[in-house]
């Protein structure tokens, strides 16, 4: 007698459990267009804005007049714990004073190596560069994720080497 | 004739080895272990690791101590803000310097958000591995909003490397505390469904209760830690015993269960999970004014000749990290005691005699991380 009372008990229960699951599924089933939290992406493209410290992509933002802050001192090149910044820079004479000075030539970020630590964002002492929120960055060609960061024909502000 | 003779001595069955992984779903990565079997019971488990192995040690030998906290992100990648905090600490006990206490909590409150994600991706996880697809879309559901707390404040949603050396990355973001206010009161909602759908089921309590029971003496003696420790009695919180950050000042519960069994290993976590949110909750409405960043750690930083160590409770157990300096700006060795690495090995001793459908619910509970394990 106590064995088939358990028996009737133990599937009456497992029963009892199965329907518990089956009523949480079920209020999401039927309030699906409440509880949804997925995005349709690629859809949804145009109105997609990431956080603003959202770490997609290094860049170098220019102002109007194509000048950017750089001095080419490579602080981020020491930071950068895996070799992704190459800062090349030539000694030009300052067409004012006639002086010799360190120019930045090519700032050469390879994407392809970058972890996004924010490494370099913090060691550059005039906040030259910053990370971009951009996120699509598939392409079919590695070369493409080698960027030169200083816009051709850009010089450095004036007043940011003081 | 030949059939009746092998009835009368009683079938023979053979011993035979089976290779689960390296690309095994339930393995949680690229993990392979070595089974022996006698039909479908286990008669032993090897592990074979390093199939993800980077040579992290090696690498940080190279390192400088503000580069070598972004590359633990990428061990224990489920508690990467505990991973960061360890070097962290590990480089300002050394140097006697002393963080604000704006940052101490600050740090606190991401660890156990940290531990909270991991749980819940843990949880849809375990689910996943016993057939319930279902649990595996609710745990990653909520663990979308921590997400996107993580990638407010941080920049980022798994390799945050939000800790430095002397402080915090950024301040946390003004929609901070409102942001992780609305997420408690949300999942304080949620958390009870999860038992709904898992924890009272049926099929899932029968696949888990009684399985692979891993006694106390045994837990010390394989060195296991964190929730799988804490399940067979084994009170090893860094946490308490070891407070570091803001804990001193919380008032928690470290969760002990009695049987060790694969079910008190996922109830341990279950509860653990309410403690981290009374924890965030005692935090999150008086985080202290101060500074982000101290002012005595210096852009180049050199520890003092001498070793170092200092642990933490990331969401799998106790993180080891210690440092042999030799003065320069590189460490001359650094080791990681991982506890995804001790848990891995005391697989063999509980699976022995149970199936292997029952191997999965056991390697689900242990909660392993594969990079954690090879490094
Ligand atoms: S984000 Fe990090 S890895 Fe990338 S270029 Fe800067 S320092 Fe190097
Ligand atoms: S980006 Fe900043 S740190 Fe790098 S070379 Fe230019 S000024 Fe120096």
């Amino acid at each position: 007698m106590n064995a088939i009372t358990t028996y009737f008990k133990d599937i009456f229960h497992g029963i009892k459990t199965l329907l518990t699951g089956m009523k949480v599924t079920g209020y999401y089933f039927t309030h699906a267009r409440k509880e949804i939290i997925t995005q349709q992406y690629p859809e949804n493209r145009d109105t997609l804005k990431m956080f603003d410290r959202f770490r997609g992509v290094v860049i170098m933002p220019h102002d109007e007049n194509n000048e950017h802050s750089c001095t080419g001192c490579s602080a981020c090149e020491l930071a950068c714990p895996n070799g992704s910044i190459e800062i090349m820079w030539e000694r030009l004479a300052d067409p004012e004073t006639g002086k010799k000075k360190k120019v930045i030539e090519k700032h050469v970020y390879h994407h392809s190596m970058c972890t996004l630590c924010n490494l370099c964002i913090i060691a550059c002492p005039t906040d030259a560069i910053k990370m971009g929120q951009s996120f699509e960055h598939a392409t079919f060609d590695r070369k493409d994720l080698t960027m030169v960061l200083n816009k051709p024909g850009s010089k450095i502000r004036k007043g940011v080497e003081e | 004739m030949i059939a009746e003779e092998a009835i009368k001595e009683g079938i023979k069955t053979q011993e035979y080895f089976i290779n689960m992984g390296p690309q095994h779903p339930s393995t949680h990565g690229v993990l392979r272990l070595m089974l022996e079997l006698d039909g479908e019971i286990i008669k032993k488990v090897i592990p074979h690791i390093g199939y993800v192995h980077r040579s992290i040690e090696k690498m940080c030998e190279k390192d400088t101590y503000r580069q070598i906290v972004h590359v633990t992100d990428r061990m224990d990648y489920l508690s990467n803000h505990m991973n960061n905090e360890a070097v962290c600490l590990l480089v300002e006990n050394a140097l006697e310097i002393g963080v604000s206490e704006r940052v101490k909590v600050i740090r606190t409150i991401m660890s156990e958000l940290t531990r909270l994600s991991s749980h819940q991706l843990w949880w849809g996880v375990m689910g996943m591995d016993l057939g319930a697809l279902t649990s595996f879309l609710y745990g990653f559901r909520d663990r979308e909003i921590i997400n996107d707390i993580f990638e407010e404040t941080c920049g980022a949603r798994l390799t945050m490397n939000y800790n430095t050396p002397g402080g915090v990355m950024f301040d946390i973001h003004p929609n901070f505390q409102k942001r992780v206010k609305d997420f408690i009161a949300h999942f304080k909602t949620k958390l009870p469904e999860y038992d709904d759908l898992l924890s009272d089921n049926v099929i899932f309590r029968n696949r888990t209760e009684g399985i692979g029971i891993l006694s106390k003496e045994d837990a010390i003696s394989y060195g296991i830690t964190g929730p799988t420790g804490r399940a067979s009695g084994f009170s090893n919180d860094i946490r308490k015993h070891k407070p570091y950050s803001a804990y001193d000042r919380v008032d928690f519960k470290e969760i002990l269960m009695e049987t060790g069994d694969t079910y008190s290993r996922y109830k341990a976590r279950m509860l653990e999970m309410w403690e981290s949110m009374s924890i965030i909750e005692q935090l999150i409405d008086n985080i202290p004014e101060g500074e982000i960043q101290s002012s005595a750690v210096k852009a180049v930083i050199k520890l003092p000749k001498g070793e170092f160590f200092q642990s933490v409770e990331t969401a799998r157990g106790e993180l080891g990290v210690y440092v042999v300096s030799d003065g320069t700006k590189s460490p001359y060795r650094i080791k990681f005691r991982s506890p995804g690495f001790s848990n891995l090995f005391v697989l063999d001793h509980i699976a022995k005699g149970y199936k292997i459908a029952d191997l999965v619910a056991m390697m689900s509970t242990i909660d392993i991380v594969v990079p954690d394990i090879d490094r």
